[in-house]
């Protein structure tokens, strides 16, 4: 692997995080992140419409008439979510029925339509298509570690298997209310911004 | 960039159109049959649990729910106002949930507590059958909680149909871990044996705020869910709704007089 496809698909992790650095795609960070499974499903549905959409939309790059771009841009990554949204419902129902409306939502995510615009119109396909993996894999990373403080300590499961025993199943354990409401996502998402600017200080915003 | 011209952009937009449309078409039609399978599979899986055939978490492949299902479960549409089983309609293709929002399938709700806003005019009950004898009849029941309609069932015992002998809520957006704790089997455990009707025949259930007593001495009590007063009247109030006039009690009566056939 070359530096520069490493960095394409690492630097999103950290360096240049799509939550932490580009404040992107916060509103499904709150909504999905109460269970791991739906984390996971979340990010990897993201992921996916994130990876095509740039690759297709790079493919057209330079056919695409730039009075007309951003909706075509919105109309391909909007048949993709359908799609995807189809394939959950037809392979794991469960978990479709538990994102609800929220992998409809990706269509506005910021993610997706922020790397189409910035990246995928002005690069190759192969190396869109990476970019497209790494800042979902960002996404991911965040959502899977929100997830998992929040379904830790607000219903003492990880992957829905007991961790804790809870009090309302007879055990010691009193859940956290406050990490099942959304508000928790929003201060957990803050320390982590706080924290990773603490460790790189250059990613923090000039007065 | 380049400039293009007007036509070459209309053309250009029209065929973005036109093959995004033929994908999510394709799509569409090729998983249009599993979905609609899915669908129906989660819903027998849901009466399968509250009949307690099934445990909650259990695994079951899809073809051995399908067996579960016909060997012991019988569905019926009734006919709500009259309180008798509907004639002509097929009960395997019946839905009740597109039959309420068809408006000559339906009609408005009276204002109730519930928040239940269209009645059907059928709906599915589905008997659970063992050599010949019904043993429990299980309905439908929905209304609202905090944030969101709940929609579940409930079992009863087919001798005085006022038995609860299992509850289950199979859709809602109640805050987990409060209101959601609908879905908590522990919960869940508390409604067999608590009894629906008072004896005035009106429907006496509630779940109440703190604990109740055990099944056989506290019987129209269940406890309530801590943290969610409101969720906890929302259940209290759809079950009353359901077992009331508008919902099942004319076909309950009817039912019961003809001896729990």
């Amino acid at each position: 692997m070359d530096k520069q496809t490493k960095g394409v698909l690492f630097d999103p992790l950290f360096n240049n995080n799509p939550i932490a650095l580009q404040v992107l795609g916060i509103c499904s960070a709150l909504a999905v992140t109460t269970k791991l499974e739906t984390a996971f499903v979340m990010s990897l549905a993201l992921t996916v419409v994130t990876a095509f959409s740039n690759l297709a939309i790079s493919l057209i790059r330079n056919y695409i008439p730039s009075s007309i771009r951003i909706i075509v841009q919105l109309t391909i990554i909007a048949s993709l979510v359908i799609i995807t949204d189809q394939i959950l419902k037809a392979f794991v129902y469960d978990v479709s029925k538990q994102l609800s409306v929220f992998v409809g939502l990706i269509i506005t995510n910021c993610i997706v339509m922020g790397r189409a615009e910035a990246y995928a119109m002005a690069n190759k396909p192969g190396i869109s298509f990476l970019d497209g993996i790494g800042n979902g894999l960002g996404y991911s990373m965040v959502l899977l570690l929100i997830g998992f403080i929040r379904e830790l300590f607000g219903s003492g499961k990880l992957f829905g298997v007991e961790i804790f025993q809870t009090v309302n199943d007879g055990g010691w354990y009193i859940t956290n209310g406050l990490m099942v409401m959304s508000p928790s996502a929003f201060f957990l998402i803050g320390c982590m911004i706080w924290i990773i600017r603490t460790v790189k200080p250059s990613q923090q915003e000039k007065e | 960039m380049a400039q293009h011209s007007t036509g070459y952009t209309i053309g250009f937009a029209a065929l973005v159109c036109v093959v995004c449309g033929v994908g999510i078409a394709s799509a569409a039609v090729a998983l249009a049959d599993r979905q609609a399978e899915n669908k129906k599979l989660d819903q027998q899986k849901q009466v399968l649990v509250v009949a307690g055939l099934m445990k909650a978490g259990e695994k079951l492949s899809p073809d051995e729910v399908k067996k579960r299902f016909a060997d012991n479960i019988k569905p019926e549409v009734v006919d709500l106002k009259g309180g008798v089983a509907a004639q002509g309609i097929d009960p395997i293709s019946f839905d009740q949930r597109k039959a309420q929002k068809d408006p000559a399938q339906s009609r408005e709700a009276p204002a109730n507590a519930a928040k239940v806003l269209r009645l059907p005019n059928n709906a599915l009950v589905y008997k659970v059958v063992k050599g010949g004898a019904v043993e429990t009849l299980i309905f439908p029941i929905e209304g609202y909680g905090l944030w969101s309609t709940l929609y579940g069932y409930i079992a009863l015992d087919a001798k005085d149909a006022n038995t609860v002998q299992g509850i289950t809520f199979y859709q809602h957006g109640e805050t987990p871990g409060l209101g959601g704790e609908v879905d908590n089997p522990k919960w869940k455990d508390l409604w067999p044996g608590r009894k629906i009707y008072g004896d005035k025949g009106e429907p006496q259930i509630a779940v109440v705020k703190g604990k109740a007593g055990p099944a056989e001495t506290d019987k129209y009590r269940v406890d309530g869910l801590s943290g969610a007063t409101i969720t906890s009247n929302g259940v209290t109030n759809l079950v009353r709704f359901w077992f009331g006039p508008e919902g099942f009690g004319p076909y309950i009566q009817h039912s019961k007089a003809a001896g729990g056939k």
